[in-house]
């Protein structure tokens, strides 16, 4: 399944027409300890750039940028009692939000893991 | 090294709180106080107050909501709630204690003169609901403090009632809001450069607008062309905090005002750091449409804890007729009106866009800040802003060789020195060098703010602190800023010496505990 990054690094993991976005590993570093998340409600439409969701730590709240347009089909709910999964799984169980995405030609822009890896030495 | 704290309590002789080698029945050590929460304190329910015993019928109307049990109040004495009180003020910081170099918060000395004049007897024992006739004094206290504030910043006019500097924020976005409404071009967006202060966003959108950023130059100032840029007819205004919080003047201010205003919209000035330009530039001069002034800042009236805020709000001729109401208004013969519903329309005041509060405004503050204002005059003033841009330069190049600044080569800071984590040591942070500053015995910088910069760290000294108070902070940051980079690990436990340890920040922000509950019983 593939997986393409944003240079405000969030993730989005593709399957068919369903995208599961978080946000990256360097992402959740930088923000240090994660104490909560605020996410999408279920049915959202919501579109590319779009600020979705906030993730707030001991240092700041952050936006979460959508990476793709789309209708919100889920969010992680395990992440109200542990926003932590984010900082210890960012990239796997510290997923955010899934979306149906409605125009899959705006995931050719986005970086491969490869060129994310590279934008990420370059900061 | 200065040597401080010569026949005091060294921290030689043991750790505070109630480790360490020798162990008292009593928990405290020698006169360093351990206090627990007032809750626990409470024994037997008591009352300090003797009340005459009185038999009332409930009122039937309360019904189901009578108070059927006794509230659970501690019932201290008199006494015993002084002393917690104090007890407890004896761990806390202030700036009665030594200098608090908090960023963008201008936490200055409070001078004690402001203190007498505030207490006198016909201003501190007013009634708002007093007659106008019996209040004139206070109305033109009021009055005269407006005419200071309008002329240091080059103002039409002002609203004095905003309670603090978010308040006031909100008061001049109303104002823009009722400005354009009346024209018949409600607007939808706020444009917020990423400099700008944090409660700039949180007043956009609570007035009903969208939020957009304006990203900041490599040099830390406002993108002028990606400003430019986003201008059109949807966009109400910008808010701008100048100078910034990176501790930059916005130098390009005015063509920003310029363009905004081509565009239809209006400029919002945060001016929480007046401080740092009072008496050298009017915001008026450079096309500000609306700027709130916290005179717990700039104006010397407590602040942090010892408050209350209050906020003004000085306006441009264009915003002028939707300010709020009440307001103070001198006519021919010499006498102060309060401005109300009632009589708004005699002083041609009719668009006003409705009031911030019930009252007059913070009253204790305005004879504070009258009598600072009064006691500097205006060339006192100016010297406040060069003193406290003198002092922030001062930090910065004393400290710039072990601590990084982002924007050392930006020139000159105006009223706060800005330094990254850039310098320090793997695996130590800016939270280590604040915890670190503890141990020294001092407040703490503001920390991972500004956003833009990495780790940051804000350290305003306003022009309050003498050379000799900054040289002895400066040494201790310095200490602290090398053992960073040395990677000494004892930082990592800091603070050694404060009444706590390093606390779990992390836990209380995830699962905070507000409210006290008794132990439960075994």
């Amino acid at each position: 399944m593939p997986r393409y990054f944003t240079e405000d690094h969030e993730w989005i993991d593709v399957e068919g027409d369903v995208g599961t976005v978080g946000i990256t590993d360097y992402a959740q570093s930088q923000l240090g300890d994660i104490t909560y998340v605020e996410l999408p409600s279920e049915g959202t439409d919501v579109t590319k750039g779009d600020s979705v969701s906030v993730v707030d730590s001991v240092k700041a709240a952050s936006d979460v940028y959508t990476p793709v347009s789309g209708s919100v089909t889920a969010a992680n709910a395990a992440l109200a009692d542990e926003p932590e999964l984010v900082n210890t799984d960012a990239e796997e169980t510290g997923w955010l939000y899934r979306i149906a995405i409605s125009d899959s030609s705006e995931l050719e822009p986005l970086m491969d893991r490869k060129a994310y890896d590279a934008y990420v030495a370059g900061l | 090294m200065n040597v401080v704290n010569a026949s005091g309590w060294k921290p030689s002789m043991g750790e505070g709180g109630t480790s360490g080698d020798a162990v008292t029945a009593s928990g405290d050590r020698g006169l360093m106080l351990e206090e627990p929460l007032i809750f626990e304190l409470a024994g037997e329910p008591t009352t300090g107050v003797d009340f005459e015993h009185c038999e009332l019928e409930p009122i039937a109307a309360l019904d189901k909501h009578l108070r059927k049990a006794p509230l659970a109040l501690p019932g201290l004495s008199e006494g015993e709630t002084v002393r917690h009180y104090t007890r407890l003020s004896r761990q806390n910081y202030a700036i009665d204690l030594g200098p608090f170099p908090l960023g963008s918060c201008t936490m200055k000395h409070n001078p004690r003169l402001n203190e007498k004049v505030a207490r006198l007897p016909g201003f501190a024992d007013l009634h708002p609901l007093q007659p106008g006739d019996t209040i004139r004094g206070a109305l033109e206290v009021i009055n005269e403090l407006a005419f200071w504030l309008i002329d240091l910043t080059g103002m039409s006019g002002v609203a004095m009632s905003p309670k603090a500097g978010a308040h006031g924020e909100l008061c001049g976005v109303l104002c823009i809001r009722a400005a354009l409404e009346a024209k018949g071009d409600a607007r939808e967006v706020l444009l917020v450069p990423e400099s700008a202060h944090g409660t700039n966003p949180a007043t956009a959108a609570f007035a009903g607008y969208r939020v957009e950023n304006i990203p900041a130059t490599a040099e830390g100032r406002v993108d002028l062309d990606a400003l430019k840029a986003r201008l059109g007819p949807d966009v109400a205004g910008v808010m701008i905090t100048n100078p910034n919080t990176c501790g930059l003047f916005e130098r390009d201010m005015k063509a920003i005002s310029d363009a905004v205003h081509a565009a239809g919209g209006y400029v919002y000035c945060d001016g929480a750091n007046f401080n740092a330009i009072v008496g050298k530039v009017r915001p008026g001069d450079l096309g500000v449409d609306a700027m709130h002034i916290n005179l717990h800042k700039t104006f010397s009236t407590p602040h942090g804890g010892g408050g209350p805020g209050s906020g003004p709000v000085v306006l441009s001729e264009a915003l002028c007729p939707y300010g709020p109401l009440p307001f103070t208004a001198k006519t021919a013969d010499g006498i102060v009106h309060l401005v109300e519903e009632d009589n708004a329309a005699e002083f041609d005041h009719k668009q006003a866009f409705g009031r911030m509060v019930a009252f007059h405004g913070q009253m204790g503050m305005f004879t504070r800040a009258l009598a600072y204002i009064l006691s500097h005059g205006a060339d006192g003033l100016r010297q406040v802003a060069e003193d406290a841009v003198l002092n922030a330069n001062y930090i910065l190049r004393s400290c710039e060789d072990l601590l990084d600044a982002p924007f050392g080569q930006s020139g000159p800071c105006m009223h706060e020195a800005l330094f990254s984590d850039a310098s320090l040591a793997e695996h130590f942070s800016t939270l280590d060098i604040a915890k670190g500053l503890i141990d020294e015995g001092f407040h703490p910088m503001t920390v991972y703010f500004p956003l833009v910069v990495r780790g940051a760290m804000l350290v305003e000294p306003t022009e309050t602190e003498s050379k000799k108070g900054l040289d002895r902070f400066i040494a201790s940051l310095r200490h602290v800023a090398q053992r960073a980079r040395d990677g000494d690990e004892a930082l990592h436990d800091a603070p050694h010496f404060a009444p706590r340890r390093r606390l779990d920040e992390t836990q209380a922000a995830r699962k905070p505990v507000l409210t006290w509950k008794p132990a439960a019983e075994d």
